[in-house]
């Protein structure tokens, strides 16, 4: 094989690799959109919020301690101890469980019935508070987040080894995997086996189908709305904890974790609001759609390099590919098609 | 009794002359994107005058006080600081950003309040004679991309003919300023060189590290800022591209743009145009009269940290311009117009550097009329992993010149053109 065809090959499973990064991200908006109708601005928010409280939590950071010693006159910073990272995963959940509570409580309960962009709305200004509540709880400093679930069993992160030396022994040159990218793939596996699973054989994963289906319905056989948005939220902060793990291992812990969402833009738009498997297709065609056309056309390496557009194209060539998906299935790969009838 | 009151406090009024304080607005950004970057400097650039304030009673006597204006990094929020503060008898701005100081360097100039934008902004403008009131010593991005091929140049026995030079870059405005510069020199010294855009923020640099994976460049320079450091540093780990041959412009080059790799840091260096960590006697006076003291502006955490350096070293460089400034015009109750030519008649000597506490910190050099980027002198700072510490591995050196030089004369050339400006030096 000839080493332009696996640096292609390498391209496309760095692509599909990127997808699934990006899928994490996409699969908390489907979640929020399936269950209530709302496109959920704030999710990448919610994602850096996350990573930030496992990160304090596990560091014994305190939290609001500016705030703290301004007022009080202190030079408090940590409590002295550092928490192992499965312990600070379960704290930060239920962290986010309480954050899911208080959105329900204090915003979408009382926007119950308003119209969709009303709510669009409130999650934008969620998201803004949700910045600067992270800032001023955890600062606004850049923490190296460092995940364990046992002693040197670390969320790995470098070169496959193992695939390199196997491909250069097959085709007498390397071979780039990451292994936080194997690693954020398994996990993403998993995830959504554990989603699937709980929305098609729990008696809450039922209602929460039932709460999508039809609210009115819903509320008719008993279901009650206020604790499926609940789940809803819980499930999805739980989903942005996950993404901003996979995200935060690889940049550090800091605020443009928060703008992850925008790549899980055009995974939405291709795979539809409201399917999970179209959360994890549309970021895999997104994933290696940019990265191969960044290799044959924004460098030039395809075609005797007869386009050779200078790179950074991957930004907007995926937002290209997925309206170009838009013009031939508006409600996307896997959305649902809404007719409404007069 | 009431008239006799008023009476005297009028008179105590006439007697003694009114000291307004000496105003150093600070456009800072400690939110957003940049704010791991924007932070320490800003609390570098309070602290000095803190220090100045609690220690010497101000400059000259004169209280100084630092109006800070959050910018976010935004340039539109940048420009609303700028003409908020103005009126409260700035002296100097320091916007911290390259597009915040395009919009106000035809602002500032019709405002007669100077700018000085060290290490940033419109290289160009180290031409004085076109723009009278920016200033870029002590040194520009053209100097950096200049200083970085000399170190290489000296690393490889002067020799680098056939080298393969990647450049990762901010697909911006900043992240483009060396380019022409190093096309220039890529002719002269006959190295190849790629260029490897990353679009903001940053975040997804995969596709660049594997070109640079296939290309196999020899070395490899770094115009970041933000997590595109981070990222990129990680990515480089990631594929064993060798640290020392990885070279990032000093805003590539802070502690917290390679924590987050861990020990695979190791080794990365980075250009810079002052010194670093805190083994300089200022440090313990910033401890004694402004940490210790309570008056710190952030949480004193931040204090020999390369960016805190640096906002302490620009605030230091404006302290001294503004005793220049009353020196050259007899009155300690300086204006923007006299600070101007305070910044202009700057110098800065060894030995008044050693006398601020502070030797070694920068190089030595004047600001003329006709030059307002100073010496343009570089030097290469490498990261130890293990003491999680930066250290000076090549002194100040200076940079090409003679290419830099015609770069300048070329744009600001073409902007005096533009804008119809006189020379102003004659």
């Amino acid at each position: 094989m000839s080493e332009q065809i696996v640096y292609a090959l390498e391209v496309f499973a760095n692509g599909l690799m990127s997808g699934v990064l990006y899928a994490l991200v996409a699969l908390g908006f489907v979640l929020i959109y399936k269950a209530s109708g709302i496109f959920n601005f704030a999710q990448g928010v919610m994602a850096l919020f996350a990573a930030m409280t496992l990160v304090g939590i596990q560091n014994g950071q305190v939290p609001f301690a500016h705030l703290i010693n301004a007022v009080l006159g202190t030079h408090i910073h940590h409590f002295g101890w550092h928490i192992h990272s499965v312990l600070a995963l379960i704290f930060t959940v239920g962290v986010m469980i309480l954050l899911a509570v208080a959105i329900q409580r204090f915003v979408f309960r009382h926007l119950v019935g308003q119209e969709p962009i009303i709510l669009f709305m409130a999650t934008i200004g969620l998201a803004y508070f949700l910045e600067g509540f992270s800032d001023l709880m955890w600062n606004s400093e850049i923490k190296t987040l460092k995940f364990c679930v046992a002693e040197g069993t670390c969320l790995p992160q470098g070169m496959n080894m193992a695939i390199d030396e196997a491909a250069y022994n097959a085709f007498g040159t390397g071979f780039f995997i990451d292994n936080l990218d194997i690693s954020a793939a398994i996990v993403a596996v998993m995830l959504v086996i554990a989603l699937v699973a709980f929305s098609q054989y729990t008696k809450q994963g039922r209602a929460m189908r039932a709460v999508a289906d039809d609210h009115q319905a819903a509320l008719s056989v008993g279901i009650s709305l206020n604790f499926i948005w609940i789940l809803v939220w819980s499930v999805a902060g739980f989903v942005a904890l996950v993404a901003g793990i996979m995200w935060g291992a690889k940049s550090g812990v800091q605020f443009s974790l928060s703008l992850i969402a925008l790549k899980a833009l055009p995974v939405l738009m291709l795979g539809g609001f409201t399917s999970i498997p179209g959360a994890i297709v549309g970021g895999l065609i997104i994933g290696v759609g940019e990265k191969m056309f960044e290799y044959c056309f924004g460098t030039g390496q395809c075609f005797g390099g007869i386009i050779n557009l200078g790179g950074a194209t991957e930004n907007w060539f995926a937002y290209v590919l997925a309206l170009v998906f838009l013009v031939f299935r508006p409600q996307g790969l896997f959305g649902e098609k809404i007719i409404e009838r007069v | 009794m009431k008239k006799i009151f008023v009476t005297a406090i009028a008179g105590l009024m006439a007697a003694s002359p009114v000291m307004a304080d000496l105003v150093f607005p600070s456009l800072s950004y400690r939110t957003g994107p940049y704010a791991a970057g924007g932070i320490p400097f800003a609390d570098g650039y309070t602290d000095y005058f803190t220090l100045l304030n609690e220690r010497d009673g101000g400059i000259g006597g004169v209280k100084v006080s630092v109006p800070e204006c959050e910018t976010g990094y935004n340039t539109e929020k940048g420009v609303e600081c700028y003409e908020s503060t103005k009126g409260e008898g700035a002296l100097v701005y320091q916007p911290l950003s390259t597009g915040i100081t395009y919009q106000l360097i035809p602002k500032t100039t019709a405002d007669d309040i100077p700018m000085h934008t060290m290490g940033y902004g419109r290289t160009s403008a180290a031409n004085g004679d076109v723009f009278s009131h920016t200033f870029n010593y002590p040194g520009s991005y053209w100097n950096g991309a200049s200083g970085g091929v000399n170190y290489l140049l000296e690393t490889n026995g002067g020799d680098i003919s056939g080298k393969k030079i990647a450049l990762v870059y901010h697909n911006s405005a900043y992240g483009k300023e060396p380019i022409r510069t190093l096309e220039e020199l890529q002719k002269k010294h006959g190295f190849e060189l790629s260029l490897l855009p990353v679009d903001h923020p940053g975040q997804e640099q995969k596709s660049q590290w594997l070109q640079i994976r296939r290309e196999k460049p020899d070395y490899v320079m770094m115009w970041g800022w933000g997590v595109m450091n981070q990222v990129a540093i990680q990515e480089a780990a990631n594929i064993r591209f060798p640290m020392e041959n990885f070279i990032g412009i000093w805003w590539s080059g802070a502690e917290h743009d390679v924590l987050p790799a861990g020990d695979k840091a190791n080794g990365y260096k980075a250009l810079t145009f002052h010194n670093v960590g805190r083994d300089f006697p200022v440090f313990a006076d910033i401890q004694k009269y402004v940490v210790d003291a309570g008056k710190a502006a952030g949480a004193g955490d931040q204090v020999g940290n390369v960016l805190y350096n640096r906002g302490l070293y620009a605030a230091m460089l404006a302290a001294e311009a503004a005793k220049t400034a009353q020196e050259i015009h007899g009155t300690k109750d300086i204006t923007a117009s006299m600070m101007r030519d305070g910044m202009e008649a700057l110098e800065i000597t060894e030995e008044k550097m050693a006398a601020l506490g502070m030797p070694n910190f920068g190089p030595s050099f004047s600001v003329s009329c006709e030059n307002h980027g100073g010496p343009g002198l570089v030097g290469v700072t490498q990261w130890d992993a293990s003491s999680k510490t930066w250290s000076l591995i090549s002194d100040f050196k200076a940079t090409d010149i003679d290419v830099i030089g015609a770069l300048i004369a070329e744009d600001s050339g073409a902007y005096a053109s533009e804008n119809n400006i006189a020379s102003n030096c004659n």
